[in-house]
């Protein structure tokens, strides 16, 4: 059974932006199968322009296969999702169009390289927005200055630590201004001390207003950040409340169990 | 150890002097560094070491004494080469552009020269990192070429006259298969594997059938079966040219091989990549030209030019269907009277000749690694 908590944040260290009305991401009665493996059962999520949600839960849930179908990595079997109004079908048109909205920022990195960390930047805009290169270089400068990384802007991939990897990872999804971003365990494959730059980041996202989705074990950002946080085990969301409320008071004796053994 | 050498902890207990580099030890760097690592370093590579001085003895001084010292290149006849006993350059020398051109007519020998500086000119240049204009280069060379290539060969207009194609013979003839059959069998291989790879069914069925045909049949049976079953697809009367049945068949059995080598390619690129790119909003052939390709053919040149080397030295199956390309040409020399006995050198130049420029293919290929970075971390 799934709480449904109101998204207003009213803890003292919730950043102060508003929630607006439009709705970013609307998920009904999603269903996945991998073959026989019912991976995602009964999804009902409504997500609003601004909404910073953040979904824990032990490996296997399904976190990473929920968000992922938001942006059609993957298909969604039964129910419906509609991301920014636009309903998510197999017309590649559409499938597209989503794409170009939703910025994702993958566990590892997935950075391209054979190219410089400038042109890793400039690449969707250039030749999915149609803009002229010098323009989306320099806009591309901008975001890398905002991640603070912008001295490395000739470098290769390779030649970066995790945690720099990671912050041009989060630029490079910037650099097609996109409304929604989905974070897919960021910070769980880097080692402790980068693991901070990147949570910075995405504080400092989070604060500019970005409607978020942030699949990740990091429980202090959840705190921090987070209008909502969403429990999920074995491919249902079991609970579902505000931070301060959800860690306090947990409702459904699994999230209690999850909560034990990770808040230590 | 002395105290000396010992950090003084007591005196500077937070600064922290890194200790100096010192130069490593004599017979670990230098000639004696590396016959020592290479040559001597254990009591059965000794062995083998003096071992292989021995067989270098006895090989090597009888093949410079019958390559050189005692063989012959002067004059225009035999005579001199009966005499000395040694190797007879002077039957290469005599038939050496025949071996080249063929029966290429002398006069029109310039047509050939400048077809192939066409190619290998524009090509050189695209290798140099820093020119400009190099789309319009690649461009060139992949479609206006061909055509002026040729029409220049062929001739029959304005003055140049008409050369039959069963007249191109020799080692021109075994670089024009050669070159069409690399250049043409690697786009076809990159469009095989990615549609082998592909979701729609009855596409990815025809590139398994395909390939697997190809690779199930030797390339004298594809060239056996374009010489004789090409014809029968062809409208009463017309008849293709002998040459081109040779060009299709080299081609499509080289591009089966590439398919599979580029599909190894593809497959080792980390699935994150074809998801980033997705996840952008690009479209498939535009992850495919900026994200996949350039990384999956990086990852096979090793292969792609192993591939290139080996259709090189295939060409030369084509004398079976009755095309006249350099080992052949030295067949029929070899066969010559006049030049009994001296047959094997004819076959030694062309080892040699093929030695030449399948090593610059290597060696080219390294250094394209080399410049690539193919190395460079994932």
């Amino acid at each position: 059974m799934s709480d449904s908590g109101n998204g207003s944040g009213n803890g003292a260290d919730q950043p102060k932006f508003e929630i607006g009305q439009e709705t970013m991401v609307q998920m009904d009665g999603v269903h996945k199968w991998y073959g026989q493996f019912h991976v995602l059962k009964d999804i009902n999520l409504t997500v609003k322009h601004g909404e910073r949600i953040v979904i824990c839960g032990p490996s296997g849930s399904g976190k990473s296969t929920l968000i992922r179908c938001i942006n059609r990595l993957e298909e969604h079997q039964q129910g419906s999702i509609s991301v920014d109004g636009i309903e998510l079908t197999n017309d590649l048109k559409k499938i597209d169009e989503i794409r170009r909205e939703v910025g994702m920022v993958f566990q590892h990195f997935n950075l391209f390289p054979h190219l410089t960390v400038l042109e890793n930047c400039a690449l969707a805009p250039i030749w999915v927005r149609k803009m002229a290169r010098a323009d989306a270089e320099e806009e591309a400068m901008t975001f890398l200055t905002r991640v603070q990384i912008a001295d490395q802007a000739l470098k290769f991939p390779g030649q970066l630590s995790g945690g720099q990897q990671q912050r041009v990872a989060i630029a490079r999804s910037l650099c097609m201004n996109p409304k929604i971003m989905l974070f897919d365990e960021p910070t769980s494959a880097l080692d402790p001390e980068m693991i901070k730059e990147v949570l910075e980041v995405m504080v400092g996202l989070a604060e500019g207003g970005m409607t978020m989705l942030c699949v990740t074990h990091e429980m202090g950002f959840a705190r921090q950040v987070a209008n909502r946080v969403i429990f999920m085990d074995g491919g249902e969301i079991i609970e579902e409340n505000e931070p301060t409320e959800f860690f306090t008071n947990p409702r459904n004796e699994r999230t209690q169990l999850f909560l034990s053994q990770i808040l230590h | 150890m002395s105290d000396t050498t010992m950090r003084d902890y007591q005196s500077d207990p937070l600064v922290h002097t890194p200790a100096p580099d010192l130069p490593p030890p004599a017979t670990s760097v230098g000639i004696i560094g590396w016959m020592r690592n290479n040559l001597f370093s254990s009591p059965m590579n000794s062995l083998l070491t003096v071992l292989g001085v021995v067989a270098l003895y006895y090989i090597i001084p009888p093949i410079v004494n019958w390559a050189i010292v005692d063989a012959t290149i002067s004059g225009t006849t035999r005579e001199g080469c009966d005499a000395a006993g040694g190797a007879c350059w002077t039957f290469i020398k005599v038939r050496f552009w025949l071996f080249i051109y063929g029966f290429y007519p002398e006069g029109e020998w310039w047509r050939i020269n400048i077809t192939m500086l066409l190619f290998f000119g524009p090509l050189l240049y695209c290798l140099i990192e820093t020119t400009p204009g190099k789309k319009w280069v690649v461009l060139f060379l992949c479609i206006p070429y061909w055509p002026i290539g040729g029409a220049l060969l062929l001739g029959g207009f304005w003055g140049m006259p008409f050369v039959d194609t069963t007249q191109w013979s020799g080692f021109s003839l075994t670089l024009i298969i050669a070159v069409t059959g690399i250049s043409f069998s690697l786009p076809l291989g990159i469009l095989l594997a990615l549609g082998r790879r592909s979701d729609l069914p009855v596409l990815r069925m025809i590139c398994i059938g395909f390939i697997e045909f190809i690779r199930a049949v030797p390339l004298i049976s594809i060239l056996f079966m374009s010489t004789v079953i090409l014809p029968l697809f062809m409208p009463e009367g017309v008849t293709f040219d002998k040459l081109m049945r040779a060009l299709i068949g080299v081609t499509l059995f080289s591009a089966a091989y590439m398919a599979e080598t580029v599909r190894g390619g593809l497959q080792a690129i980390p699935n994150g990549q074809y998801e980033a790119a997705d996840a952008m909003g690009l479209t498939y052939w535009q992850s495919m030209r900026l994200i996949v390709l350039p990384q999956a053919l990086k990852i096979v040149i090793p292969a792609l030019v192993s591939s290139f080397i080996g259709l090189f030295k295939d060409t030369t199956l084509v004398l079976i269907i009755g095309l006249v390309d350099l080992v052949s040409m030295i067949q029929s020399s070899g066969a010559d009277i006049a030049w009994a006995g001296y047959a094997p050198h004819g076959y030694v130049f062309a080892a040699l000749l093929f030695f030449v420029f399948c090593f610059a293919m290597s060696r080219y290929s390294m250094y394209l690694e080399d410049k690539l970075h193919t190395g460079h971390k994932r």
